[in-house]
């Protein structure tokens, strides 16, 4: 017998996050290193702790292993609980055969039984793709003011980046009226946030109808919120002001880390009352050298910095030797920049080492053809040789052996 | 592997009088220490990396800040079903608090009867360093000894209850002195004890029986001749931290890079109770070298030769060297320290100037506005 939780969060973590590329080659999206010392899951599954949801399902499944491990128990979040905390969730083989989750719902209906258990009044629903800090139970406040069967989180955006959301149309009461996936006239800038609040009940029997019918893609922004739409259901919009970034894409990755740099992006890590929590790797505090210079930059434990470091995100565990400069870049948990390279827009994965004298990346100002430009990224555990060069772009994802 | 036979008991509150200025609202084992640790964190660690899961600390009357770094011990995995970790406190009964270790353990022999666990390993929490406890272990069953003492060779530390030893070629110990001895090299004891348990009972109970309350010299002195004490040179780097000196050397040391891989060897981690606090943030005027900092910190200042602990804030046009900065200091504009010591939360208000002398840093006291 499982105590009754009000609301059971269900988070969507089986993304294989393509857009990152080599960042993504063994680990799925949410377990990609950010900020120094987290991985982009430690933001919904700390949110939901800060939010007093106690009980989260994460939905894994391509390339889990990382993530598996890095939830284990659930205990940095203090989600190792008796019988609510973390759980994960990857698909399973039933009677009727196994199936790959199809879709965003279908993974959510293929867990289904995990739900009831806890006989809640709410589901909601994440994804581990975001970075921002929300507190989940002021939208249920509204979802359960508005009356409504489900609630989606929106944010303003830009009009003229409109056409790259999720658009939602609404009334003046935030009811929502029409679904507008990725306009090329946007009626309003409200982008889903890809967090849905539903009635459990409604959403039971949505994802069954879902599932019976053989043309749907089992998703929820293709099929299941329209279906609710189409059918009357009560959705509304529930606006979201604050710092909250996609960060599926290389230049957004590295925009969201740049964003903790800069005073005014209000990304505040440092608030006690709302900490992002983390399994951490338990090292000593970080090392600067005599002859370092470090600058307008973020360093976690167990580095060692000897080198140069100016507006650049060190994770925990990297070295950065005399005479290396690092500039404008990420260097991720392990990473090695040797004596004499110079990494500049770039980020170099977990454990990878960048040779002495090696060059990865380069500023937009010294690149010839502006188009060419773009961050450069290291894959993890890969080595750029001695004196090898990585242009600006470059995505390298084997090791390069020294140059001549 | 887990080594099921040995058990482990701390004893936090010894020495306290040597660090007289960071040990007033705390033991001797929760003073901080290199950054972000307690020094109780080693002692722990050590005990953990060697497999042992039930360790007990022996606690007197101040131990509340000691509860709150360690809670249910489940950041050094101590939080257990089976075995784990144990507070314990002294007993309501007791006439007076433990004083020492005779009384200490007499206090704690139920503990001692509901343990099934073969061995006992005594510490003190004075020593940082990175110790395999399991080769004291080894060393222990192949000399057929009845008392390991885990010493060091090398300049006698400072303390009132030194015991140093004198040992044939095979370890065993054949002369003991007890006390402040003149200065000189010789083997000291590291205050760890290797034991079996129901000898450590028999030796407490004839002891307490004629009323000899000190372990040094009623246990080990007094039966030099009929009981097998053997020393064990560990080999690992150590730190006895013996006066407010050695705790500012030792401090120091950790920018050393060979002193920070000894005691922070990957495959023998170091565990402390962890904060969440997000990674330091240096800024535009930032100016650091050769200095440990933790997470947490926001530095705009210059910084040199020094220790900064988690979440310490350091405003521009300031200069820090050869200083100790422990946890939530607030260092505000146009300040300077130099071989200061500042325990948790104190403040320095702008344009105050802070000096010590090598070898004589200022202690200033927690919570303290400048």
């Amino acid at each position: 017998m499982f105590r009754k939780q009000e609301c059971v969060a269900m988070l969507l973590a089986g993304g294989q996050g393509s857009r990152l590329y080599a960042l993504t080659r063994n680990l799925a999206k949410p377990a990609v290193p950010y900020g120094g010392k987290y991985r982009i899951i430690d933001f919904p599954l700390s949110n939901c702790v800060n939010s007093g949801i106690e009980t989260v399902g994460v939905l894994t499944q391509y390339q889990p292993l990382v993530l598996n491990d890095y939830i284990g128990s659930g205990q940095p979040w203090d989600l190792d609980r008796m019988d609510a905390g973390v759980h994960v969730l990857p698909p399973y083989q039933g009677k009727k055969g196994a199936d790959w989750y199809k879709g965003t719902a279908n993974a959510i209906y293929q867990n289904m039984a995990f739900i009831e258990r806890y006989s809640p009044e709410y589901v909601l629903v994440l994804s581990g793709d975001h970075i921002y800090k929300m507190d989940y139970s002021k939208m249920i406040e509204e979802h359960k003011k508005n009356n409504a069967d489900c609630t989606i989180a929106v944010i303003e955006v830009e009009m003229s980046e409109a056409s790259r959301f999720g658009i939602l149309n609404t009334n003046p009461d935030g009811s929502i009226y029409e679904f507008d996936e990725k306009p090329a006239h946007p009626k309003s800038n409200l982008a889903s946030m890809g967090i849905y609040v539903f009635n459990w009940e409604k959403l039971r029997r949505y994802l069954t109808e879902d599932e019976n019918d053989p043309k749907s893609s089992n998703d929820f922004g293709k099929n299941v919120l329209p279906a609710m739409l189409n059918a009357g259901e009560r959705m509304y919009a529930y606006r979201f002001s604050g710092y909250w970034k996609d960060v599926g894409t290389i230049d957004s990755l590295w925009e969201a880390n740049m964003d903790l740099l800069n005073p005014k992006v209000p990304l505040d890590l440092s608030v006690p009352d709302w900490k992002i929590y983390s399994r951490n790797p338990g090292l000593p505090p970080h090392f600067v050298g005599e002859g370092a210079e470090v600058q307008n930059s973020m360093i976690s434990e167990g580095s060692n910095i000897y080198g140069k470091v100016d507006f650049s995100v060190i994770f925990s565990g990297v070295t950065v030797e005399q005479g290396a400069e690092v500039r404008d870049s990420i260097l991720m948990p392990g990473a090695r920049v040797m004596a004499g390279a110079k990494v500049q827009y770039a980020i170099v994965a977990e454990n990878a080492v960048v040779g002495e004298g090696a060059t990865v990346g380069s500023r937009p100002e010294e690149t010839e053809k502006i188009e060419d430009w773009g961050v450069a990224v290291v894959a993890s555990g890969v080595r750029i040789g001695r004196g090898c060069v990585v242009p600006p772009k470059g995505m390298v994802d084997s090791d390069i052996p020294d140059a001549q | 592997m887990r080594n099921n036979n040995v058990m482990g008991i701390l004893f936090p509150n010894m020495h306290d009088e040597a660090l007289s200025a960071l040990t007033s609202s705390r033991p001797f084992g929760s003073v901080p220490f290199g950054g972000r640790y307690r020094l109780i964190d080693f002692t722990l660690s050590n005990l953990v990396n060697a497999g042992i899961s039930k360790v007990g600390i022996v606690t007197q009357d101040n131990y509340q800040s000691l509860m709150d770094h360690i809670g249910s011990g489940k950041s050094w995995d101590l939080s257990r079903k089976n075995e784990g970790l144990y507070f314990l406190p002294p007993v309501a009964m007791s006439d007076e608090l433990y004083a020492g270790r005779v009384a200490s353990l007499t206090g704690i022999r139920p503990f001692f009867r509901n343990s099934k666990e073969e061995y006992v390993i005594l510490s003190d929490c004075h020593v940082v360093g990175n110790i395999d406890y399991d080769k004291i272990l080894d060393a222990h069953r192949e000399s057929g000894a009845d008392i390991t003492v885990a010493c060091k060779h090398g300049d006698v530390p400072r303390l009132n209850d030194n015991l140093l030893l004198w040992m044939q070629e095979d370890g065993r110990v054949n002369d003991i002195m007890l006390g402040n001895c003149p200065a000189g090299e010789c083997d000291y004891g590291l205050g760890i004890y290797i034991m079996r348990k129901d000898f450590l009972i028999r030796m407490l109970d004839a002891a307490v029986s004629r009323n000899h309350m000190n372990f040094d010299r009623d246990i080990l002195l007094r039966h030099i001749d009929d009981v097998k004490i053997y020393g064990y040179r560990v080999p690992e780097y150590t730190a006895v931290i013996s006066s407010p000196g050695s705790f500012f050397r030792a401090n120091m040391d950790l920018l050393k890079p060979e002193v920070r891989a000894a005691l922070f060897p990957a495959q023998r981690p170091i565990y402390t109770k962890v904060r969440d606090a997000a990674p330091a943030v240096y800024g535009l005027h930032a100016s650091v070298t050769n200095s440990l900092v933790a997470d947490g910190c926001f530095i705009e200042g210059e910084v040199h030769n020094s220790i900064i602990f988690r979440d310490v804030r350091i405003a521009r046009d300031t200069h820090i060297e050869n200083s100790i900065v422990m946890q939530g200091a607030i260092i505000c504009e146009k300040t300077s320290l130099n071989c200061a010591v500042l325990d948790k939360d104190v403040v320095i208000k702008a344009s105050r100037n802070l000096s010590g002398a090598e070898g004589y840093p200022i202690f200033i006291d927690k919570g303290t506005v400048v």
